[in-house]
């Protein structure tokens, strides 16, 4: 059937290469300006009959002949090609590769440890797995064709990131989940991973004071090793064309933290997730938008949490981490289990439904499903507009203990596993075994 | 004056799939008296901006039906809504996507 897609002038490049990729680079594509949020019926209108500020004539001549004019040669057959590379490049100097991986887009623009030979080898000996190992594949965003990568490409990226040889099943076991952490989202979305169990203390994860800051070097390059191999496994990360987050964000740079088990009051996050204290595992989040924080669980700490989490985002839940200090007070005022305190999350995390619906996010993802009839979606869309209804289900909300006890601090992050709807791209959600790739 | 040493290192980049080159669907020779598929990607303001464009053909070209259509979700295939696309009308305006 023919079709014409209608894009923004912001997405030009990208739609191109999408259409190029899939084949069909006469794929007929017409522009309007950026944006159209926040826009009037008559301002839209003034679109219409405006001009392509892409193809630079009248864009509804643009839609009419895309769906009318004759289909040439390429039309009729589309574009086949192939991008396979070789497996080493053309050997050249330090400085002329280190210039080379900036200028293809394969760094995060601060100096990498160069993969030769010698050193992927010496990586790759940091698991049993073979290097021809199928690993997992990875894209961009939910449009672009999936890359796949095996284990040698893993630790290819593992050096450019200047990770130790032990920390290679971490990464393989996070690279086998799937989730990118450039991910191509207008939002800047980054991603966030949790390891549990004995591999925190047999690499030397830091997971007590400065444990979310540049303080140790697995917790550092195990992060970062995330950041390369996403964007050079999954085609790119290259903005205007595969990264399209508006604002970017700081957690693309490194995210990756250990819980602090051994002084939490609870059990370990893995284990409430079905998984034995003596499993290694990642659980890799999507998220990275907001980050509240507080000091201590004093006397007033309900209504500072119910504001905190009014601040939230309802389509993407927080990870409340607390400080041990902090989880311990809340056992002292009746939270001695996870699950009453995730009670307590759930049912004081709390907004109007007309905020509720206001909301960018609720209005994209959720109320399609409200519209299906999904709860509880559906009963906040019957719902007054002033009630105040519950933003998230339990499932939205994961509780963590980090940190080093020099003070009862708690981030609320935005970190969700597993939202119900499809943007988190992840082949396998929630949380991946690293005992797995050992 | 000394040569600079040399290295030789691995390509970081993942395996990406073959493009296979797909022909576009045969065009219209013309849109009077055709069923045309306005579809809403469920972007914000896209609904809108469909109904202008519905608006706009009202007024030029009023011999074309169109219909506005939404996927049941945001960012996912939606099977039914192509096959009635494909069952019930003759060409599609997708937008206003990214």
């Amino acid at each position: 059937m023919p079709t014409v897609a209608v894009h923004t002038e912001t997405f030009a490049r990208l739609a191109r290469s999408a259409a190029r990729v899939k084949g069909m680079p006469g794929t007929r594509q017409a522009f309007v300006p950026q944006p159209l949020i926040g826009l009037s019926p008559d301002e839209l209108f003034d679109y219409i009959v405006g001009g392509d500020p892409v193809n630079g004539r009248p864009f509804m001549q643009e839609v009419i002949e895309g769906l009318t004019r004759p289909l040439d040669a390429r039309d009729q057959k589309g574009v086949s090609f192939d991008r396979s590379a070789p497996r080493l490049l053309e050997p050249d100097s330090e400085d002329n590769l280190q210039q080379l991986f900036m200028d293809n887009a394969w760094t995060d623009y601060m100096p990498i440890v160069l993969p030769t030979e010698e050193r992927v080898a010496a990586m790759l000996a940091g698991t049993s797995r073979s290097p021809d190992d199928r690993v997992g594949r990875m894209r961009p965003t939910l449009y672009r064709e999936f890359w796949e990568f095996n284990v040698e490409k893993v630790a290819v990226n593992a050096v450019m990131a200047g990770a130790r040889p032990e920390y290679l099943p971490v990464i393989l076991a996070i690279a086998a989940a799937g989730v990118t952490a450039r991910q191509s989202s207008t939002t800047s979305l980054a991603a966030i991973t949790l390891v549990n169990g004995p591999i925190r203390n047999e690499i030397g994860m830091n997971y007590g004071i400065g444990a979310f800051g540049p303080y140790n070097h697995a917790n550092v390059t195990i992060g970062r090793a995330h950041g390369l191999l996403s964007q050079n496994l999954q085609g790119g990360s290259v903005p205007g064309e595969t990264y399209m987050g508006s604002q970017g964000s700081p957690w693309t740079f490194s995210a990756a933290y250990a819980e602090n088990e051994e002084a939490s009051p609870w059990e370990p996050f893995h284990v409430q997730h079905g998984f034995q204290a003596s499993d290694s595992t990642v659980s890799v989040f999507t998220g990275g938008w907001y980050n509240q924080w507080g000091t201590g669980i004093r006397d007033e700490w309900e209504e500072k949490f119910r504001a905190s989490l009014r601040a939230c985002e309802p389509w993407l839940g927080p990870m409340l981490a607390l400080d041990p200090l902090a989880a311990r007070e809340l056992v002292k005022r009746g939270f001695d289990t996870k699950a009453k305190l995730l009670d307590w999350l759930v049912d004081n995390a709390r907004m109007t439904a007309r905020e509720y619906w206001d909301n960018q996010w609720s209005q994209t993802a959720l109320r399609p499903f409200a519209a299906l009839g999904e709860e509880p979606y559906a009963s906040i869309l019957k719902a007054d507009p002033d009630e105040l209804i519950k933003m998230y289900r339990p499932e939205d909300i994961s509780v963590t203990v980090i940190g080093g006890e020099t003070t009862p601090t708690w981030n609320m992050l935005c970190a969700t596993l597993e939202n119900g709807t499809t943007l988190v791209d992840a082949v396998n959600r929630g949380i991946a075994s690293v005992d797995d790739w050992r | 004056m000394t040569m600079a040493e040399t290295f030789t290192v691995h390509d970081p980049r993942g395996f990406p799939p073959h493009v296979e080159g797909k022909p576009l669907a045969p065009r219209l020779s013309t849109l009077e008296g055709r069923v045309l598929y306005l579809v809403d990607c469920l972007f914000d303001n896209s609904e809108a901006f469909a109904l202008q464009l519905q608006k706009w053909f009202g007024e030029h070209l009023p011999g074309v039906e169109t219909r506005i259509i939404q996927p049941s979700e945001s960012w996912a295939e939606d099977p039914e809504m192509c096959a009635k696309i494909q069952r019930d009308g003759d060409a599609a305006i997708l937008g206003v996507g990214l």
